[in-house]
């Protein structure tokens, strides 16, 4: 039993980190927040070329032949730079939709009542007939909504999701930390005090937890594991932003720092797959 | 990330399997948790029985008596031996857990010769001196003092929750041989035998009504020199090596114990129709999800520890922290399944596990402690300044 990441699975996460941090650094992610529902079509054709589309294709068919474990590191990078666009829909559409797996194509689906992207997308898969507008709380998520009844996400999908959950209640932890050791009063750093302190050890308890449950379902593909990731991602990604938000203080509240963006995104990935009530009666029946 | 055994792991996980089956029926009945002596001949009969089979110390190095296993061989041991409902190490957990290892990481070659063996083999039961009245969380505050006469230490004072005292054979102990130091500086760790002249044991009553803990009165207690582990004055170093045990390891079986209750939990409302409570029943599914995941985290600190070679890491504080709150709210479930029977009657094993849960988040360093050490010295976040701050409050107070 090795339960840690291999080297080749550190250089992929390190490899697409570096990537991110040049191709979507911060003044990118605030210049796609003030052009919403504009897709940035070189961003996504860079990604196509870095493999990002093509982890999971056989080489066979001219992927780059890796499992879910990669494709779940390589989700949570996304997530920590919140990252936007249709990106679980477009990977699991690499094969199957031409121009996926290279990011020509955009490709979005319905997920649960939500359909994300849908005007800047190429392709839209499953059904989307009665798709309505809606004003998305995150500026980085145009939104239909779509009528019931609704098919459930693949497991894929869901631990994706959760991946990206992951990264971004990592990336809002680290804020946190950040910011609680910079900012003084009472001529003390905040993170001094332990009311900051154990916010942000809470902050990061529930990380690693959620964590040790999304990369466990990513090895065993079991779906009682997906559905506890899914639950314990949602709680620390939602969580966690909002303990971001009130360690930052006034400045957490307003719209020039990016913990909202986090909190915002997080709200809309926990809206597009089960519900925490029907997660737990998935983990109650497995009992 | 790879979550398989090896050929070699799953052989041992067999043999285990089929030496637990061919022992536990023929094991007698555990006598009740206020009959201290009688647990303790249990226990030491339980780990005689581990030993005989080779199956004692087996995380300690092969030098020290144990097997040297791997930390993925103990945790399979833990996992397996708690599957199957074999006895807990109740009275040794001192000896097996944190004393041992810190002596065998530590002590000399006749220390380790002198007390490894007997805790193996289920011969000797150890106690733990940390605390006292006025240095619990605080720690390094202690006062109980040691002063040399010749090869002796002279030592008096007091020390306060102590498990198993009254059945205890040694204790490892801390105390101040340089009151003059910085306080984290004049502290040694020595092993205290139990029966030396001047020690008074007083059982305190737990809030579950046992006497598990007790006080003690150590009054010109003479210790040899030689139990010293460690240099004089460097005992605050040593005890790191012991908490980092007492963290690191010694809640792994327990959550495997804990996937087991909550299975039968689900079993028992599914039979009283308690399982027709939605909310009740998206309260066990959410403890499901909690224990897989810290059993997968478990997984994740072990094979880091393998990794890393030796003492356990700071993960072990993570761990500690969302386990404890975790176990809480099981047997909190547990009342609500079970209901008046399983919530009022200490004559239930539920109850007596609900409320010795209580201790959960106090024992082995509270949980606001857990937070201190994962925002100081995980995260890196500063440490507070209290004597700084009544006058900083006043300024910017309104
Ligand atoms: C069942 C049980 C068994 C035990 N067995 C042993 C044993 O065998 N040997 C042994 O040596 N000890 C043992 N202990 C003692 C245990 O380690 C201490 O109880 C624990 O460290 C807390 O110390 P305290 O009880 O003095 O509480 P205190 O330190 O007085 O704490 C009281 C409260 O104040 C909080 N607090 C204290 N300091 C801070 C701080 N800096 N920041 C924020 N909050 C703070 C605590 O979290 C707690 O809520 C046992 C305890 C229990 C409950």
């Amino acid at each position: 039993m090795r339960f840690q990441l291999t080297d080749d699975q550190r250089a992929l996460r390190d490899g697409v980190r570096d990537l991110l941090a040049g191709r979507f650094d911060r003044d990118a992610l605030r210049t796609a927040v003030d052009t919403p529902g504009h897709l940035d079509r070189a961003l996504w054709r860079a990604l196509g070329d870095a493999g990002f589309f093509a982890l999971c294709l056989p080489e066979a068919d001219g992927g780059v032949g890796l499992g879910l474990p990669e494709a779940v590191l390589v989700f949570e990078e996304a997530g920590r730079v919140l990252l936007p666009g249709p990106l679980v829909a477009t990977h699991l559409a690499a094969g199957t939709v031409p121009g996926a797996a290279t990011g020509e194509a955009v490709v979005t689906a319905p997920a649960g009542e939500l359909l994300p992207w849908r005007d800047a997308s190429d392709v839209v898969q499953g059904d989307a007939t009665g798709a309505v507008p809606l004003a998305s709380v995150d500026p980085l998520t145009p939104l239909h909504k779509l009528p019931g009844p609704h098919a459930p996400r693949s497991p894929q999908a869901v631990l994706l999701t959760a991946a990206e959950q992951l990264g971004s209640a990592t990336r809002t932890c680290e804020l946190a930390v950040q910011y609680a050791r910079e900012r003084e009063q009472f001529g003390q750093p905040i993170g001094a005090f332990q009311a900051v302190k154990h916010l942000c050890a809470q902050m990061l308890v529930r990380a690693e937890l959620a964590r040790a449950a999304v990369y466990a379902a990513a090895v065993t593909a079991d779906p009682v594991e997906t559905a506890a990731a899914e639950l314990l991602a949602d709680e620390a990604a939602v969580r966690n932003a909002r303990d971001c938000v009130q360690v930052h203080g006034g400045m957490g509240f307003t719209w020039e720092a990016d913990v909202h963006l986090h909190l915002k995104r997080a709200w809309v990935r926990a809206g597009t797959g089960r519900t925490a009530r029907e997660t737990e009666e998935e983990l109650a029946a497995a009992l | 990330m790879d979550l398989t055994y090896t050929d070699e792991e799953e052989e041992f996980r067999a043999r285990l399997r089929e030496w637990l089956a061919s022992v536990l029926p023929g094991l007698p009945p555990k006598p009740s948790p206020n009959d201290w002596p009688g647990r303790r001949a249990y226990d030491l009969g339980w780990q005689r029985r581990l030993y005989d089979a080779g199956y004692a110390g087996l995380h300690w190095p092969a030098d020290a008596g144990g097997r040297g296993a791997t930390p993925t061989q103990h945790l399979i041991f833990l996992e397996e031996t708690e599957k199957a409902g074999a006895p807990y190490v109740g009275a040794n957990f001192v000896g097996l857990l944190h004393a041992g290892p810190t002596i065998a990481a530590e002590g000399t070659p006749q220390q380790r010769a002198r007390w490894l063996p007997p805790v193996l083999r289920g011969d000797e039961v150890w106690c733990q001196g940390f605390s006292e009245p006025d240095a619990g969380s605080d720690l390094a505050a202690l006062r109980t003092r040691a002063t040399r006469d010749g090869d002796h230490y002279v030592v008096s004072g007091s020390k306060i929750w102590t498990s198993h005292a009254e059945v205890a054979d040694w204790c490892e102990l801390l105390v101040r041989t340089d009151p003059s130091a910085p306080k984290h500086r004049g502290i040694s760790w020595l092993a205290m035998p139990m029966d030396a002249p001047g020690i008074t044991v007083r059982p305190l009553r737990t809030l579950a009504g046992s006497a598990e803990f007790a006080e003690m009165f150590l009054d010109d207690v003479r210790v040899p020199v030689a139990n010293r582990v460690g240099e004089e004055n460097d005992g605050w170093r040593v005890t790191m090596v012991t908490l980092s045990f007492e963290r690191g390891t010694a809640f792994v079986g327990e959550v495997v114990a804990c996937r087991r209750v909550l299975g039968e939990l689900a079993a028992q409302a599914r039979k009283n129709g308690r399982w027709d409570d939605a909310v009740l029943r998206r309260r066990l599914g959410r403890l499901n999800a909690e224990f897989r995941a810290l059993w997968r985290l478990t997984q994740w600190n072990v094979s880091e520890a393998e990794q890393a070679g030796g003492v356990p890491g700071t993960g072990g504080s993570v761990f500690k922290l969302r386990y404890s709150h975790a176990r809480q709210e099981l047997f909190d479930a547990a009342a609500e399944v079970l209901g008046v029977a399983g919530a009022l009657d200490t004559d239930q094993e539920w109850t007596l596990d609900r409320l010795s849960s209580l201790s959960y988040t106090i024992a082995a360093g509270t949980s606001q402690i857990q937070h201190n050490i994962v925002a100081e010295r995980i995260l890196g976040l500063p440490k507070d300044r209290p004597g700084q701050r009544p006058k900083d409050l006043q300024k910017g107070g309104r």
